[in-house]
């Protein structure tokens, strides 16, 4: 058994210097034109042993250490206590949620507007994780392409713009149609496929999406991307200090104000934010409905889902399809707040950042997801002198979130139903 | 109802049924027995459009079904359970009772998200059909708990209430009694009986426990080996000398 142990970890620790040897202990130069091979500085061959060493004691005693991780909840001084009453609960949590809610409609007006411009991009993710939610947390569809849907809507705000001026409303409802729409046609070949090759398909399909608007030149611009794409307007008034498109008049000068480049910013904060609450509240409605419930059941068990009258390809695909529109929506806000985008903004990492959240935040849960989005995008940015360290603490945190809480900071909770008694 | 001629199923170079033919009345209980490994759940999964048989004819309510997809099998009013129990176990009781009667339900989306009088009434009504068939089978107190965390009878006795609120023809049950302690199957017994007697529903029956099957059958079917053995009433089957060598007689 130990034996066992140790030979492990010594495998282990020598898969550790292989790979990690050749990717940091060696450095292609370029000299003139020829290329040669050096070596990295000596603190980088230590760094190297001791990483191998570390894995090594890890894996060798790694039974204790999860032993040891395991006991840890017991501090928590809230593990113990009883849940709290349904009916309580249900009160609190909408009490918390409408709290939330009036919060963050007065707060952009406190702080500095560079909080305000990230408030945004959170609102963004909420929406995307919300959406992809429905896809993976709740019909159990392992979508690694999402972002492929958020492309869309953001692209068809962009083009749109481009040769048709159309405004941001407008753009609104269309680009999330359009990526519903898509995710309805990429869906309906790839829906037969289940766990890991449904994963990679949407993961290729993703990575289509990207490059393609990398090549498609001439329609796309390619890597230079889309620039010039207007904001919102609220009810004709622009935001900008002088009027561009004709007809319309400017925020500032008719409320008489001073201008100031915050108005815009908080305006398209407000957008976001409410469009992030009727995301939530719609597949929140969803969640409770039958397309919501056979969702559910087809992820809980197929075969029986199937058994009792469900389509396995309808149901699918309405997930598929109402999680893209929502990614589509997303996108379009994105489009609007940057007012250029590229290829660049919808790699997989997009993809890998939204599903994290959905997991982290546990599937299928609502607030779970909100709280992860916040906690996931803010988080980085606070701790920017770490910024090279960000994908390793985003890795060692979802380790921890494996080994501590499976189930996701927040998991579901059901729905209970009162019956009336029948004769 | 349902008329089952000749069918055949063959996986590979294994005919796991040959030939087997059996018919079920409005309002019959017909069961299927067997020793392991007869071929007796392959059956039911042709008949409920879970593989495609490759051979025979299944003729339900005059339409012939064999190789129709599952579900649509399913929408006509042929339902069944699982020789292991298949609940969505992270849902509650209700909710696996609720997702039975989508057929019932009002599934438009727009219907639902603005929640037009259509839609709630048709809830309701599948709400009032869920509760019902909760009490009936002794569940209703435990509507709200998660499927998985029940007993394993009421697994069992949750599965067929499932497929009751679907509102089916017929109703295929695959040895509901497997696991359960004799005073569960006393009462099992007396459910299915009621189904027939009160609820028009006639029964495809599986089942190991010769007490039940004799009990509650009108005709029997053997099948041995993937071949139909005998049939008849229980009397018959009782008495038949084939059946008694090659199953009987051997348990
Ligand atoms: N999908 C399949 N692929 C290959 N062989 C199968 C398949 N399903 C069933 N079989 C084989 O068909 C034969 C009949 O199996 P079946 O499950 O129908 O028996 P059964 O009568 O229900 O037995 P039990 O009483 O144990 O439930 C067995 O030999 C089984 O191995
Ligand atoms: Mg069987």
């Amino acid at each position: 058994m130990t034996a066992n142990n140790y030979r492990h970890a010594l495998f282990c620790a020598v898969v550790t210097l292989i790979i990690s040897f050749p990717i940091l202990g060696l450095n292609l130069e370029a000299k003139g034109v020829k290329i040669t091979l050096t070596g990295a500085q000596t603190s980088t061959y230590i760094a190297i042993a001791l990483a191998a060493v570390a894995v090594f004691v890890f894996q060798a005693f790694r039974d204790s250490f999860m032993g040891v991780l395991g006991k840890l909840p017991n501090l928590n001084p809230l593990a113990g206590r009883e849940p709290m009453e349904q009916s309580k609960r249900v009160k609190l949590e909408s009490w918390i949620l409408t709290g939330i809610v009036v919060f963050a409609l007065f707060w952009p007006f406190l702080v500095s507007r560079g909080s305000v411009d990230l408030a945004t991009l959170v609102l963004i993710y909420i929406m995307l994780a919300l959406g992809l939610n429905v896809v993976v947390g709740l019909a159990g569809l392992l979508d690694l392409g999402y972002v492929a849907f958020y492309a869309v809507g953001a692209y068809t705000f962009a083009l749109l713009s481009q040769y048709t001026g159309i405004s941001f409303w407008m753009a609104l409802p269309i680009g999330a149609l359009l990526a519903g729409v898509t995710g309805m046609i990429l869906g309906f070949p790839v829906l037969r496929l289940r766990g890991d090759y449904l994963a990679i398909v949407t993961l290729g399909f993703g990575e289509i999406i990207r490059i393609l608007l990398n090549n498609w030149t001439s329609l796309t611009g390619g890597p230079n991307g889309i620039g010039g794409i207007p904001e919102p307007t609220l009810f004709g008034m622009e935001f900008g200090r002088r009027v561009k498109e004709e007809g319309n008049t400017s925020f500032h000068e008719t409320f008489g104000i001073a201008y100031s480049g915050e108005h815009k910013v908080i305006f398209l904060y407000l957008i976001a934010l409410v469009l992030a609450v009727i995301t939530a509240l719609i597949i929140r409605r969803f969640m409770r409905m039958p397309v919501g419930r056979a969702w559910e059941a087809l992820r809980e068990d197929e075969i029986a889902a199937r058994s009792l009258g469900l389509s396995r390809t309808a149901v699918k695909l309405s997930a598929f399809t109402i999680g893209a529109f929502f990614a589509g929506f997303a996108g379009t806000v994105f489009a609007s707040k940057q007012g250029f985008i590229s290829p660049e903004s919808f790699v997989f990492l997009e993809s890998a950042i939204i599903l994290a959240i959905v997991v982290l935040g546990g599937m299928g849960s609502q607030l779970g997801v909100i709280l992860a989005a916040i906690a996931v995008t803010i988080l980085p940015e606070l701790a920017r002198e770490f910024s090279e360290y960000r994908m390793l603490i985003f890795g060692a945190a979802m380790v921890l979130m494996m080994v501590w809480r499976p189930q996701g900071l927040l998991p579901v909770r059901r729905i209970q139903i009162t019956l009336k008694k029948q004769e | 109802m349902l008329d089952v001629q000749n069918l055949s199923m063959r996986f590979g170079g294994l005919l796991a049924v040959d030939g087997v033919s059996l018919d079920v009345q409005e309002r019959e209980i017909v069961s299927i027995i067997g020793p392991n490994g007869a071929g007796k759940t392959t059956v039911f999964n042709c008949l409920s459009g879970f593989y495609k048989p490759t051979g025979g004819k299944v003729i339900f309510e005059g339409k012939e079904i064999q190789g129709t997809p599952d579900y649509k099998i399913s929408r006509r009013g042929m339902v069944r359970t699982f020789q292991h129990v298949r609940l969505f176990t992270q849902m509650t009781v209700v909710e696996n009772l609720l997702v039975a009667q989508h057929r019932h339900l009002n599934t438009n989306m727009l219907a639902g998200l603005f929640g037009t009088p259509n839609y709630k009434e048709r809830e309701q009504s599948a709400l009032d059909r869920a509760a019902y068939w909760l009490e009936r089978v002794g569940l209703l107190d435990l509507a709200n708990r998660d499927a998985g965390n029940l007993a394993y009878g009421q697994q069992r006795r949750l599965e067929i209430a499932r497929c009751m609120v679907t509102e089916p023809k017929l109703l295929m049950l695959d040895e509901p009694a497997a696991g359960l302690n004799p005073a569960e199957t006393k009462e099992l017994n007396q459910l299915i009986v009621s189904l027939k007697e009160d609820y028009n529903v006639s029964v495809v029956l599986i089942e190991h426990d010769m007490s039940l099957v004799m009990d509650i059958s009108d005709r029997i079917n053997v099948i041995n080996q993937g071949k139909p053995l005998a049939s008849g009433t229980p009397e018959e089957i009782r008495h038949n000398d084939d059946v008694i060598k090659a199953y009987l007689g051997e348990a």
